[in-house]
């Protein structure tokens, strides 16, 4: 049951399929919030078994796209430093900050290391006494908590060579953003299904009391999206908008209490830049005071050059969902995975990355 | 790490009449044939992993590259340049393993070359080997020769190697179930070539992946190339471990592996000889060559929805959003 | 923006539990799911379990997208 093979199933997906056809009268613009299901969305081919009716938009929900260039700057003037070791997660390689990335700092001799949790950057700190570590925290709410226990791990343990550069950001203001907006006459939002396994489905009832859009959270299988997409689709028909669960086996109403309370504990709720939407008020995470001797950017005072935009890039459009990739004039022309000119095109979540690979 | 010492080892493993004694070059006739000359160069990290180590890998994968041309494979050089400081101990299982790849493969070792640098200059360890071996008349296997209506094949699970050298990184720590499948395949090949002498293509899946390797194959040939996601062989350990690293299985390295293109109606024959080797026991059929499309590589999933194959820019990095 | 999968827990030992995906180990984080059992399923994030799978709730999803299914000539 728990197995994913089991929400793979075709013959489940064809039944849904066709259900979707079924009920779909109107035009509907349905925003897939997350990174993760835009990559699924892609890799399964959902687009193509939905009918004419629904157009899937692909919104800010990466959160390697949505770093600001200064931030991916200001890691890698960090990764410069001879003190420093510079950990991270395998996504943020690669993206191009103004002049380089991590992976060509790396390159040159900046010591800088892949982790899959922040765990393995606390051990590293921990075996290497004479450096700085510092952890290069990016995600949302899914990825916050362990970064935060990280933190907390690190202050109970006197690690005082471990810190976190906080790139964190919350989602439900970036969704209120994009609503207020209205660049997008959106008529249902798909929302993310591991961040409110986190904060609870709960989190997204302003969705319907604030602005009466059909929702569903979903999670990452076939089975899953089809099936979120389709309450969507009834909600929509309908004209009762809610906020559906369709990931029951993982999303709760309230979510994961301890990893709400970890995060709540280590960080404070602040003003964040998020490319393409600009500064958005409480939408990111800094280190509380009490955690202060491990915030990367309380403790370092990096030079970090002029931080710039390349010309023609039009990842900030995508991200709102408002140009799809393909509508791009650098798209596949210049903007290519083996040179990206932005992070849609970088990050396996990416917009760009999903059209260029699957189509 | 004395010249005598690493001399020692050589003689002692790779001991055959063409290497000793030991001359400035070995000289050697070749059989019947079209000659076919190979190299390549081995700096894979972690040296040792289950189901091998460098120097197995520096044997088989030389050994494959003459067998994806058709070629016996003969003769192989193997030059090792060695950080100061190398246990001497690491070095002499790299060449015991070496000299059993050889034995398996019916190939020597007939020149060498070794050099030591000074500590982190290499490393730990590079191995370089190149290969001889002859193309029998009659066969003709080249990249370019993929015909419209050709059956793809591919001789058994993919991703085994990449996943298995990756659950070897300290920093992912998983332990993985799997061994690389690293071996040499000449066997496997003389067997499907004696089932079907017109095979058309014949690659191993090295770095990249079979994504890769199908997209050389249908660039250089001009074709398209239809594969069938549910039909490629695949173990469970390996679609796991893609997914809790969000990596494509489809671009992970085999090392003993082929991927083959054969007229359609022999595909059963070859098929069939394959199965017969205990390399290609889990060989399948993935797919065919179109003319349309070509150079492009389209893969059909179990929805009945085709979406493209593009080789990848780089390596896949593990990812957590 | 979370890749997540699920895991097995096939031991604990205080705050850390060793998990398994088709044959492969790994260890995880449970500090957020202090609730959970060997036998059970998480879901896993960057080492750390952030939810127990309700194995209840599968199934009854499962039934419910057959009735759905099944309601083809219905709505």
């Amino acid at each position: 049951m728990q197995r994913s093979e089991a929400f793979r199933d075709p013959s489940i997906v064809e039944k849904l399929r066709a259900r979707i056809w079924a009920v779909s009268r109107k035009p509907v613009r349905i925003m897939e919030f997350c990174g993760t299901h835009t990559h699924a969305i892609h890799r399964f081919g959902i687009r193509q078994l939905l009918p004419p009716t629904i157009e899937m938009f692909s919104g800010p929900g990466c959160p390697v796209c949505v770093t600001d260039n200064t931030d991916i700057d200001y890691a890698i003037a960090l990764s410069k430093r001879p003190d420093i070791i510079v950990a991270t997660f395998g996504d943020l390689l690669k993206v191009p900050g103004t002049r380089e990335s991590l992976l060509t700092s790396k390159a040159e001799g900046a010591r800088v290391t892949m982790v899959y949790s922040p765990l393995d950057a606390l051990n590293l700190a921990a075996d290497n006494p004479a450096s700085l570590v510092v952890f290069l925290g990016i995600g949302f709410e899914t990825t916050a908590p362990a970064v935060g226990a990280s933190v907390a791990e690190a202050e109970s343990r006197g690690l005082d060579n471990y810190a976190v550069l906080s790139m964190h950001k919350l989602t439900p203001p970036a969704m209120r953003a994009i609503l207020d907006s209205r660049e997008i006459g959106l008529d249902g939002i798909l929302c993310p299904g591991h961040v409110s396994t986190v904060t609870g489905w709960k989190a997204w009832q302003f969705l319907t009391d604030s602005y009466h859009i059909p929702a569903a959270v979903a999670g990452f299988e076939p089975v899953d999206i089809l099936w979120a997409i389709l309450e969507i689709v009834r909600q929509c028909e309908e004209g009762k908008p809610r906020v559906a669960n369709a990931y029951p086996r993982s999303v709760r109403p309230e979510g994961t209490r301890p990893a709400r309370e970890m995060m709540e504990r280590v960080f404070e709720k602040g003003p964040a830049c998020w490319r393409g939407l600009g500064a958005i008020p409480g939408s990111g995470l800094s280190i509380r005071d009490e955690y202060g001797r491990h915030d990367a950017r309380r403790l370092f005072d990096v030079e970090v050059p002029e931080s710039s935009v390349p010309d023609g890039c039009h990842c900030g459009e995508v991200i709102r969902g408002i140009r799809k990739p393909d509508k791009c004039p650098l798209f596949k022309t210049i903007c290519t995975p083996l040179h990206p000119v932005g992070p849609c095109m970088v990050s396996s979540e990416g917009s760009c990355a999903a059209y260029y690979l699957y189509g | 790490m004395s010249h005598e010492l690493i001399e020692g080892l050589f003689v002692r493993y790779f001991g055959n009449p063409l290497l000793l004694p030991l001359e400035d070059a070995s000289t050697f006739r070749l059989p019947q044939g079209k000659a076919a000359f190979t190299t390549d160069s081995y700096v894979v990290k972690p040296l040792f992993f289950p189901g091998g180590n460098i120097g197995r890998l520096s044997v088989c994968g030389t050994v494959n590259d003459l067998s994806m041309r058709g070629a016996e494979p003969l003769y192989l050089s193997a030059g090792f340049i060695i950080e100061e400081g190398f246990a001497v101990a690491d070095l002499e299982k790299i060449v015991v393993s070496m000299s059993e790849a050889t034995h398996e493969a019916g190939v020597s070792i007939v020149c060498g070359d070794t050099k030591v640098v000074e500590r982190r200059a290499a490393d730990g360890l590079y191995i370089n080997t190149a290969g001889v071996g002859v193309v029998p008349d009659g066969v003709d296997i080249s990249v370019q020769r993929a015909l419209p209506g050709d059956a793809v094949i591919v001789s058994g699970t993919i991703g085994d190697h990449g996943v298995t050298v990756l659950s070897q990184r300290q920093s992912l720590h998983f332990r993985s179930p799997l061994i690389s499948d690293v071996a040499p395949l000449n066997r496997l090949v003389r067997s499907m070539l004696d089932a079907s002498p017109t095979i058309r293509v014949l690659r191993d899946p090295t770095r990249g992946g079979i994504a890769t390797t199908l997209k050389e194959i249908a660039g250089n040939s001009s074709v398209g190339i239809e594969i069938d996601e549910e039909l490629i062989p695949v173990s469970e350990a390996v679609k796991a471990a893609c997914e809790m690293l969000g990596l494509d299985y489809l671009y992970l390295a085999n090392e003993g592996k082929l991927v083959a293109v054969v007229p359609e109606g022999d595909a059963g024959r070859v098929l069939e000889a394959m199965r017969g080797n205990i390399y290609g026991k889990n060989a399948a059929i993935i797919g065919h060559v179109t003319q349309d499309h070509p150079g492009i590589v389209t893969i059909r999933n179990s929805y009945g929805i085709k979406r493209i194959v593009e080789m990848l820019a780089s390596d896949q990095f593990p990812r957590i959003c | 923006m979370c890749l997540a999968v699920p895991a097995l827990i096939t031991k604990i030992d205080g705050v850390m539990a060793d998990a398994e995906l088709a044959g492969n180990q790994t260890s995880v984080n449970i500090l957020f799911t202090p609730e959970v059992r060997v036998g059970d399923y998480v879901i896993m994030h960057a080492g750390y379990a952030i939810s127990v799978m309700n194995s209840a709730e599968a199934e009854e999803t499962f039934q419910l997208l057959e009735e759905m299914a099944g309601l083809d000539a219905e709505e």
